[in-house]
């Protein structure tokens, strides 16, 4: 436990948050290896967790029937994989799948959910952090929509 | 009365400086579906060319036209004069068609290029998109020439698919070193890609340097540079230590048409190369 | 240099017969279609003796005058970089050699050019385009070669046009250096002549040659009167201060598409800019596809394709291009080449078909949101 404490303390995602957040985190979290191909969750499944990746790299994709895996973007080492635990319904929209072998740090986020009903100023510290995160996710989306390399340097 | 010196245009020494040298292709190197490398050796003499990293040359296709186009070759090694472009104009089309053993007219090298002297003793980021690797590929060998005046070197480079990628087989070579770090990404995953996927702002945020003490060089679509821009200052990067490379209509690569008027400084002459902070003012603005 | 000398009006023949004499072909002012514009002349009947030019936005009249001057009329369309920096100019030829060419640089001979009736917002235009095309890293040596072969003989302004507004640019209405002589027309009782000043080592030769006589009190008086009145009569006035920060900060002001919503985008204000040296280089081959020649020629900002690349245009919209170009003559260009663009000549108003008036947007851009 002492570890796991460590490294969330240490992880820019967290920074600044007060100790007592940081130790309700603490108890929400575990250390998880996912084999290359497996699965870290599936689309229209309840989102009960959030990743913080160690190692490795994970795709977020969708299938589309006839053709396959489309693989919309990768998390690797350091980012934040999963938002969905946090907005209502609680579902999974994408798959994710480990492209290699990929360690993480898994947060319980139902338990997290209710720990932020109580306490709405961890509540409010979660927020902001995942609108960072989503917001990241958006610009990134809106960019790949623009296709800029389609009239790129001549 | 005193009449003025009459001397003609060819006067000893004095080369016009819209004349062009004829320049052998040696060989073509397809580097993707659209997108292609020459290497050039000097019809007169077998003098290697000198340029600076981010430089460019004009390049003359009998019977066509004139373009712009980055060198990409290595300034400090035996390799010759390598041009990468892409067949998206009237002479860029016509280049394409040139075998080796054909000819090409070459002026320059003109402009101002990256600030690698500038970059000794920093980490060094290099964010590429597209064909925007090409006028970066001579900084790349610049600094691997001088591997220890450096910290730590991180390339960053996005294409559209993995089959837009330039220099694969380098890219890899340079993939193995221990004293380079290097991330590739693309917008769309295809064939059997297992790399990243996402835009190559993406890869900014985590990859690790000093955003103190770094020198930041960024080449790709104006709008891919907005966005690596953003990225990189939200790193802490100051705006002096990024430098951008812009595109404008380049007729005469010496400052005296005026097609690349960009702001105050001609892109050709004062350009293409540019410091963020030099430039920002004008950097979103529209239509500038 | 200060001093004076007169020329009378019979003796001006002398002096164009003097420049011919010496191997000089004499450009200067003469009629032709309606306009004055500048062309080889032979003699004093070439010039636009008696007539004026009456100028104002997106209009040019000539008009016969009371007086018999010379030089009575300002500006016309056309400005000395037709000689200097000519429309269309041969660089180079390639000829096709096996799977090479030859490239043959066009060697230009030199003409020398003795240019009459240079105004003085004229003769600070050419020391713009100096800066921009031989005092930088790279220099175009034909206009070198022409700049250093022209003779100015200047000729003061005693009469300011509607457009005019050099005085608010300090480029006149006296010419104060940049030329080889300097004339002022004078007509009052005491008859036509020309106030004479020496402004280089070439002008003293010139003044001694022609053996002329001294200037007189009254004379020097006459030309300084003559000037003070253009200077009171300007048609135009800009004010310059700040005028660079002042667009740099309004690169979104609302009055640019306002101008916009009139310019018809057709090159004229660039065509006849005295400073404006914007070129496009154009591929010619022949028939058989064996020779080509490269000619450079005068571009116009105001184009669309002018920023084009691969893909599309830079500035697309008539509002940009305004802009850019405004932009340029009046701050861009201070920070570029340490000069303003803009000489204060007027013709970009005159001959723009709408009346578009540079002084009225800068103005417009300084007192509105």
């Amino acid at each position: 436990m002492e570890n796991l404490e460590r490294i969330l303390a240490e992880h820019p995602f967290f920074a600044g948050l007060a100790p007592q957040h940081l130790k309700l985190l603490v108890g929400c979290a575990s250390n998880m290896v996912f084999k290359e191909g497996q699965f870290v969750f599936h689309e229209g499944q309840e989102a009960n967790y959030f990743y913080i990746i160690r190692h490795g790299k994970v795709a977020v994709e969708t299938f589309i029937p006839q053709k396959g895996p489309i693989v919309i973007q990768t998390r690797s080492e350091g980012e934040v994989l999963g938002w969905s635990w946090l907005v209502h319904p609680y579902r999974w929209h994408f798959d994710a799948r480990a492209m290699e072998v990929t360690r993480a740090i898994v947060l319980d986020g139902k338990c997290l959910r209710g720990k932020c009903e109580e306490d709405h100023d961890l509540g409010y510290e979660m927020m902001k952090r995942f609108t960072q995160i989503i917001a990241a996710r958006l610009e990134a989306t809106r960019i790949q929509l623009l296709d800029v390399y389609g009239s790129s340097k001549g | 009365m005193v009449a003025r010196k009459a001397e003609t245009l060819a006067v000893k020494g004095q080369v016009d400086p819209m004349s062009t040298a004829p320049f052998r292709i040696t060989r073509v190197i397809k580097e993707t579906q659209d997108t292609f490398s020459m290497e050039l050796a000097p019809e007169a003499s077998g003098e290697r060319f000198s340029f600076s990293p981010g430089q460019f040359n004009m390049l003359y296709v009998f019977g066509v036209g004139e373009v712009p186009i980055s060198i990409s070759s290595d300034p400090t090694g035996q390799m010759p004069l390598v041009h990468t472009t892409r067949a998206v104009g009237a002479v860029t089309q016509a280049m394409w068609k040139l075998k080796a053993g054909d000819a090409l007219g070459i002026r320059g090298p003109y402009g101002r290029g990256w600030p690698v002297e500038q970059a000794l003793h920093n980490d060094v980021v290099i964010v590429a998109g597209g064909i925007g690797l090409a006028p970066l590929r001579p900084v790349i060998y610049s600094i691997l020439a001088d591997r220890d005046r450096f910290g730590r070197v991180v390339l960053l480079y996005g294409t559209r698919t993995p089959e837009d990628m330039l220099f694969r087989k380098e890219l890899e070579k340079w993939r193995s070193r221990f004293d380079l770090e290097i991330h590739m990404t693309v917008d769309r995953a295809t064939g059997s890609w297992r790399g990243n996927v996402g835009v190559v702002t993406t890869l900014i945020g985590r990859s690790p340097f000093d955003h103190q003490n770094c020198v930041a060089m960024v080449c790709g679509p104006e709008i891919m540079m907005r966005f690596t821009v953003l990225e990189l200052q939200k790193r802490g990067v100051n705006d002096d230590r990024i430098f951008i490379s812009m595109e404008r209509n380049m007729k005469c690569g010496i400052g005296l048409c005026g097609h690349c008027q960009l702001g105050s400084s001609f892109a050709c002459k004062d350009g293409p190369v540019y410091s963020f902070a030099e430039i920002k003012a004008l950097f979103t603005k529209r239509e500038m | 240099m200060a001093v004076n000398k007169i020329l009378p009006r019979d003796d001006f023949q002398r002096l164009i017969s003097f420049l011919r004499t010496d191997g000089y072909q004499v450009i200067g002012p003469t009629l032709r279609q309606g306009a004055v514009v500048y062309e080889e002349i032979q003699s004093t009947s070439d010039l636009p003796e008696g007539w004026i030019d009456l100028q104002d936005g997106g209009s040019y009249r000539l008009e016969r005058s009371e007086t018999s001057a010379f030089f009575g009329y300002v500006v016309g369309p056309q400005s000395w970089k037709q000689f200097l920096c000519p429309p269309q100019r041969k660089l180079l030829t390639a000829e096709q050699t096996g799977k090479s060419f030859n490239v043959i640089v066009y060697d230009e001979k030199p003409i020398k050019r003795a240019f009459v009736g240079v105004r003085p917002c004229e003769i600070a235009a050419m020391a713009v385009q100096d800066k921009v095309l031989m005092e930088g890293p790279f220099v175009d040596p034909s206009y070198r070669l022409a700049r250093q072969n022209a003779i100015i003989i200047a000729v003061n302004c005693a009469r300011a046009g509607g457009t005019c507004f050099c005085v608010s640019m300090g480029t006149g209405p006296k010419a104060s250096s940049g030329f080889d002589i300097a004339l002022t027309e004078l007509i009052d009782q005491h008859g036509h002549r020309f106030l004479v000043e020496a402004g280089s080592e070439i002008g003293i030769g010139m003044v001694t040659k022609l053996a002329l006589g001294d200037a007189s009190e009254s004379d020097i008086e006459a030309g300084e009167k003559a000037i003070a009145n253009a200077s009171a009569n300007m048609g135009r006035t800009l004010d310059t201060s700040g005028i660079k920060e002042l667009l740099y900060t309004n690169f979104d002001h609302g009055r640019w598409n306002d101008a916009a919503s009139r310019c018809l985008s057709c090159a004229n204000c660039t065509m006849v800019c005295p400073t404006c040296f914007c070129a496009t280089v154009d591929e010619a081959t022949d028939l058989s596809g064996k020779c080509a020649e490269r000619w450079r020629k005068w571009d116009s900002c105001f184009t669309v394709g002018f920023s084009y690349i691969h893909g599309g245009s830079i500035r697309t919209s008539g509002m940009s291009r305004y802009r850019q170009w405004m932009t340029h003559k009046l701050a861009y260009w201070q920070d570029q080449f340490g000069t303003s663009g803009c000489v204060g000549c007027g013709r970009c108003i005159t001959w723009c078909p709408v009346g578009i008036d540079i002084t009225e947007e800068a103005r417009a851009i300084r007192h509105t949101r």
